[in-house]
């Protein structure tokens, strides 16, 4: 009987805890909708506002394929977990959002959920989504009502087991996700700020790459803008914080607006995902838009990021098959002196990239070279030539040690491994 | 945390890895920053000083082909319609103007050329390469390579490119990627449906004849005496720009 009891009990809350993660997982907050006000004699300007919107949060980088039909999805987005493709964003009533009303397109920003009530994955960023207004989101809505209907069907995820379980998005959403409104209230800060505050943390989604994550891919949100790898792209997102050495402690407002707005700043470049964000979406920006998001930017203090990355000498061998290295491929360019040519050529004394806690962008650089985005501000940028194939991976760890620790950088050697995990990746 | 690694990226690495030769980035002179040959510097390190092709047999000399030709090209390789990852991590963001002017620099630097290196394939086999490049092999429908490509091989304005001055490996294994689907042009692709209808002996045949002709001067023909054999789409697409 007792035994009965027991079971019966321990049902009953083994029932509870999983109506409890259920309810948390799909919870909305209980502020009362806001419908759409769209007046028809608005939908034109509507849409131009969207269609900047779209680019500002480069909706593309998920949303259209290298040479697909604009918003028709199909971009693939590695991840530790698997791939995603971003799905069909154009009118188109089997494949797309055809039959989306703007409270369905609404709910999937603000909420994660899909109009049937499925749980979004949050490789679509809707933890900073949540914050983009109403307003933004119809505007949104109207301008991906506009574009030519393409019928092309979503590819499925590749998702690694367990993470193919869709329905265990809710007991992630249980521990780390809030339906909230908007952001907490701040006293004493201007209009500018708070313009630059709800574009970095909502539609510009920055904090997707600059904000460390957890195991399972959630962000760590009192770790704010802190810098963070990029999990499946063997790129680093650095601080965004005001350290002075690894974050944009020395860099100006004027600065950050120049690399938003044309790719380049006279710290550095923008490479690999920021050059696509760039390439698609900042540098349409406007100048007063990038100047708040700079603000907002150069408020944050510092979180101790410098002494994070500061690290012990090389060894001399190492230093010295670097430093001919460098003699021979780079100082042409970037100089002996390590400060480069700007804006042809980036300084690597004090480049973000290359004095980072994680070697991957400076080691990425080496391999495959690239090119800054060709912006309206500098529409023929320089190429940095790769060198995967004439250089090993000993002689790339030996190079990037070099840069990491010459002129006043003080970062890590790099080790064979992570030249390794990069070369994987870039394959 | 841990990384995820495509199959076709795997492949894509192994392929590349075969197809290419160390290279060594040799550039002539001190790089002036601000002109099109310092912004170039990441194109010259495989395809040579101003374009004139690698050191190591592989990669193409670019230098002198038709401006239009190599811009499709870079919009194919940029779009991955023809799928090489280090051409496509260089151009993922780059403008459709900077590609022309890219384009457009190539093509107007004419560098002298190497002396081809002889084929060690046997002189009949080289006669088979040089009658299929002539007169084509009509029992399978593959036209002639001159038909489209000019008397000369020297390339037809705006968008077919010489033919001779290539190594043997990028020839060859061009056809490889249009058979497989790796190089691909707007429909009708002309030469994906030539290639699927050659042999590997065939291919072989006309790589080894192609790369051994000496080259004395590349000028792109103005124009072919008869309409070509066969529709092609990127051809038609230039036709339409300008």
């Amino acid at each position: 009987m007792n035994k009965r009891a027991f079971l019966a009990g321990l049902a009953l809350a083994v029932a509870a805890g999983i109506g409890t993660l259920f309810w948390l997982g799909h919870r909305e907050h209980d502020v009362a909708p806001v419908s759409s006000i769209v007046r028809p004699d608005e939908s034109i300007q509507l849409v131009e506002r969207g269609r900047y919107l779209a680019r500002l949060g480069n909706c593309m980088g998920c949303h259209t394929e290298p040479g697909g039909a604009p918003y028709a999805g199909g971009r693939a987005l590695p991840t530790p977990f698997g791939t995603f493709y971003g799905p069909n964003l154009t009118p188109d009533p089997e494949h797309g959002l055809g039959r989306w009303s703007a409270e369905d397109f609404w709910r999937a920003l603000h909420h994660g959920k899909a109009p049937d009530g499925r749980l979004l994955y949050p490789a679509f960023p809707y933890p900073s989504y949540r914050y983009v207004s109403r307003e933004d989101a119809d505007a949104l809505y109207a301008y991906l009502r506009s574009l030519p209907a393409v019928a092309k069907p979503d590819r499925d995820h590749d998702l690694a087991f367990p993470y193919d379980q869709r329905w265990l998005v809710a007991v992630w959403r249980a521990f780390y996700f809030r339906p909230t409104e908007r952001e907490a209230a701040v006293a004493g800060q201007s209009e500018e700020w708070l313009r630059g505050r709800y574009l970095v943390e909502g539609l510009a989604h920055c904090a997707e790459c600059h904000t460390p994550r957890n195991r399972l891919g959630a962000m760590v949100p009192e770790a704010g803008l802190a810098g963070s790898l990029i999990g499946g792209q063997s790129w680093y997102a650095p601080p965004l914080t005001g350290d002075r050495k690894t974050g944009l402690g020395e860099w100006t407002r004027q600065d950050i607006v120049d690399l938003l707005k044309t790719g380049i700043s006279r710290h550095s470049h923008a490479a690999g995902p920021m050059a696509e964000a760039v390439h698609q979406g900042f540098q349409y920006a406007s100048d007063a838009d990038l100047d708040a998001m700079a603000a907002y930017l150069k408020s944050l203090p510092a979180a101790g990021t410098d002494t994070a990355a500061l690290s012990a000498a090389a060894p001399a061998s190492l230093m010295e098959l670097g430093g001919k290295l460098y003699e021979q491929h780079c100082a042409q360019c970037h100089g002996a002196d390590g400060k480069g040519q700007p804006p042809a050529w980036p300084p690597l004394a004090g480049n973000l990239s290359v004095v980072a806690v994680a070697p991957d962008n400076a080691i990425h650089m080496v391999l495959s070279g690239g090119f800054a985005p060709s912006t309206a501000g500098n529409p023929q940028p320089h190429g940095m030539p790769p060198f995967a194939q004439a250089l090993g991976d000993q002689d790339v760890a030996a190079v990037v040690t070099y840069i990491r620790q010459s002129w006043g950088n003080q970062a890590s050697a790099v080790s064979l491994p992570e030249v390794r995990r990069v070369r994987e990746a870039v394959r | 945390m841990p990384f995820v690694l495509h199959k076709y990226k795997l492949l894509w690495g192994l392929a590349a890895m075969a197809l290419a030769a160390p290279l060594a980035a040799q550039q002539s002179g001190k790089l002036e920053p601000n002109t099109m040959a310092a912004r170039m510097a990441a194109c010259t390190a495989c395809h040579g000083s101003q374009g004139r092709a690698g050191p190591d047999g592989y990669y193409p000399r670019i230098a002198g082909k038709p401006a239009d030709y190599l811009y499709n090209q870079l919009v194919y390789f940029r779009s991955g319609q023809r799928q090489y990852r280090p051409m496509q991590n260089l151009l993922e963001h780059m403008s459709d103007d900077y590609l022309r002017q890219i384009a457009e620099w190539f093509s107007g630097q004419h560098p002298p050329y190497a002396d081809p290196s002889p084929s060690r394939l046997p002189a009949a086999v080289l006669d088979r390469g040089r009658q299929l490049v002539m007169e084509g092999d009509p029992r399978r429908g593959v036209p002639a390579c001159v038909a489209c490509h000019g008397a000369s091989l020297t390339g037809v304005l705006p968008a077919v490119p010489a033919l001779v001055g290539l190594p043997h490996d990028y020839i060859s294994s061009q056809f490889g990627a249009w058979t497989n689907g790796l190089r691909k042009a707007i429909e009708p692709d002309c030469m994906a449906d030539i290639a699927r209808r050659m042999t590997p002996e065939d291919v072989s045949a006309v790589a080894g004849w192609l790369s051994s002709q000496p080259v004395r001067s590349a000028t792109p023909s103005s124009g072919l005496p008869a309409p070509p054999p066969m529709e092609c789409g990127s051809q038609m697409r230039v036709e339409v720009r300008q």
